[in-house]
């Protein structure tokens, strides 16, 4: 079959799968935090209410769809384009299954467009411009509340954008190259013991933070944080054109879960069901399935920790991009490159990992303290206590 | 205030101080995701399910009102306008008609009378004020209507509400004193006391003004 043909089907394939797992992860999402919140959640429609999403999938579709007659029109009705395009445009170059040797038999391809070189590049590339659609949208509402929701929106992913790439840079130097597919089979072929997370623990986390702040999910959800900003840019919004604000970043949600199983827990590999060599029958469908459920384990993650932790503020947003991960991820990528001139052995970057956390932690403490310090409050408390002291001598003086 | 009760009443609060793992946030994180998923992996709902289970409602809930009907039948109410004035809602109107002759318990009887359930704030002063309990509220919560017309109850309504609830357990007839109630059968007023015991020492039972009713207590302390 042409290429062409296969690549028009697998568009196909994944332009009508995302949209449809989207709206289950609502449902997920809807569930999870009930489920935490000791609730039931949506079971009014269908059986244990699967079939919410259709039902809220047809609302939005036959919702009024407002435009205010204060809003630039063009820039409104573009921004949320640009918000789907730019998060389905990512996805081109994320492998979503076994890819090349070990992929599926006939026409099925488990990527949009394979073999490419800047891979990761394009993601990094693709993904900045999401902001565009946050910005535009907020800019294009003429209301306060979303201009404010656009801006912090954009301070927030210009910055963590740094992190984000610096930290998948170790990893880059690691393999040798920024195609994900390549980076993926480097894993595989190394086995169990090959998986980035054992070399580069810190950059796995330093990523997962910093692609939740990429997405704008909770805790860096300040774009839109509804106590403060009615919606964040999306106030003004309704309807289809809100539900594809909804359905980018929910598409963001699966590139990154997918970006983060495949870079740093050795995509489909899974020692002893999906290795190299596996040629059980429909292997290539488990394969597909080991790495969806990876994907699947860092979008319940990032749904469980919308629902544990609260929202940052925005100084500490700031603080944690700039005078924690920054530093951290540039020492990150510094310690691999150490290792890697030095050619010692790459499980060198375990120790190194940890004993960059541990500096970071310690680092945070005292800078913490020598702030306490510098408080007057920090004065008062100590004479506090100095007068206690000195009462407390009196008295056996007294005596 | 002085300086050392300013010092006595204000206490200052440092924050807790910030170790080496709450720097790293990721104890914090991970003690909240415990949290969470305990409440995931061992779910108890405290979510009733509305229209399949009903609510278990207290048994002093105010809901929809009811005229009452008295063992023939006939509409309690007496017309008597308490209700009416007691209500802060300004939500009840009754017309009176003298009643018929073959009816020598009463004076008067409504010959309509109209409730507005919307305009209703569901304060149960009517039930109060009635003097021949003829007005009481009952457990109906899910009021519901098409038209604002519909939820005007008028008399044939509120005795239907009480053909309704009459049998319900958890909406008695709360009254079985006399025909009417304690009110109709008065030849003359007795003297009234307070509703709570005044002890004599107290302020409010020696003071005495003009149109008072005097109290049997003060009667009895002379």
């Amino acid at each position: 079959m042409p290429e062409l043909l296969i690549t028009i089907i697998t568009i196909a394939i994944v332009v009508g799968a995302i949209p449809g797992v989207c709206n289950y992860l609502i449902l997920l999402e809807r569930k999870l935090s009930a489920w935490m919140q000791d609730r039931v959640g949506p079971n009014r429609v269908g059986p244990l209410g699967l079939l919410q999403p259709l039902a809220d999938g047809v609302k939005l579709l036959l919702k009024e769809e407002v435009i205010p007659p204060h809003v630039d029109r063009v820039l409104f009705l573009i921004a949320p384009g640009i918000s789907v395009f730019t998060a389905l445009l990512a996805f081109a170059v994320v492998p979503f299954g076994p890819v090349g040797a070990a992929g599926a038999p006939g026409f099925l391809r488990f990527i949009i467009a394979p073999g490419i070189d800047i891979g990761l590049v394009f993601i990094f590339a693709v993904g900045s411009l999401a902001v565009y659609g946050i910005v535009l949208g907020g800019w294009a509402s003429n209301n306060k509340y979303s201009a404010l929701g656009a801006l912090r929106a954009s301070a927030q992913v210009v910055s963590y954008e740094i992190p984000l790439g610096m930290s998948v840079l170790g990893i880059a130097l690691m393999s040798g190259t920024v195609n994900l597919e390549e980076i993926m089979q480097h894993q595989i072929s190394g086995g169990f013991a090959a998986w980035n997370i054992w070399f580069q623990p810190l950059a796995a986390l330093l990523f997962f933070t910093a692609s939740l702040a990429e997405a704008n999910r909770l805790p860096f959800d300040l774009a839109e944080c509804e106590q403060e900003l009615v919606g964040g840019w999306h106030t003004e919004y309704s309807a289809l054109k809100w539900a594809l604000f909804f359905l980018g970043e929910y598409t963001h949600m699966i590139t990154i879960s997918f970006l983060t199983s495949i870079l740093f827990l050795g995509g489909w590999h899974l020692p002893g069901i999906a290795e190299p060599d596996s040629a059980y029958p429909l292997a290539w469908l488990v394969k597909m399935l080991v790495l969806m459920g990876k994907a699947f384990f860092f979008i319940c993650m990032m749904i469980m920790l919308r629902w544990t932790i609260p929202r940052f503020r925005f100084d500490q947003l700031m603080e944690l991009a700039w005078r924690v991960m920054i530093p951290l991820s540039l020492a990150n990528l510094l310690m691999v490159m150490f290792v890697r001139h030095f050619e010692l052995s790459n499980w060198w970057m375990l120790p190194g990992s940890a004993a960059l956390f541990a500096a970071w932690g310690m680092i945070s403490a005292s800078l913490r303290e020598a702030e306490r310090r510098a408080r007057p409050g920090y004065v008062r408390r100590k004479k506090v206590e100095t007068h206690h002291d000195s009462h407390a001598a009196g008295h056996a003086a007294a005596h | 205030m002085s300086e050392t009760q300013r010092k006595k009443h204000v206490r200052w609060v440092e924050e807790p101080e910030l170790g080496f793992w709450e720097s790293t946030f990721v104890p914090a994180i991970m003690q909240g995701l415990k949290t969470t998923l305990k409440h995931v992996v061992d779910r108890k709902p405290v979510t009733q399910q509305f229209p399949e289970v009903k609510p278990e409602l207290p048994l002093h809930y105010r809901g929809v009102h009811r005229l009452n009907r008295d063992e023939q039948d006939r509409v309690k109410c007496v017309a008597c306008m308490m209700c009416a004035t007691a209500c802060p809602a300004r939500c009840i109107t009754i017309e009176a008609q003298a009643a018929p002759p073959e009816w020598p318990d009463r004076d008067k009887f409504p010959k309509s009378f109209v409730l507005d359930e919307l305009r209703c704030i569901y304060c149960g002063m009517c039930e109060e004020a009635c003097p021949v309990d003829a007005i009481e509220l009952t457990h109906i919560y899910d009021l519901t209507g098409e038209s604002r017309a519909d939820l005007m109850y008028d008399r044939e309504k509120l005795l239907s509400v009480f053909d309704r609830t009459k049998n319900d357990p958890r909406d008695p007839v709360r009254t079985g004193r006399g025909k009417l109630g304690p009110a109709s059968e008065f030849v003359q007023l007795p003297a009234v006391g307070p509703a709570t015991t005044v002890p004599s020492s107290d302020r409010s039972a020696r003071a005495e003004a003009a149109g008072v009713i005097r109290t049997t207590g003060r009667e009895g302390q002379q």
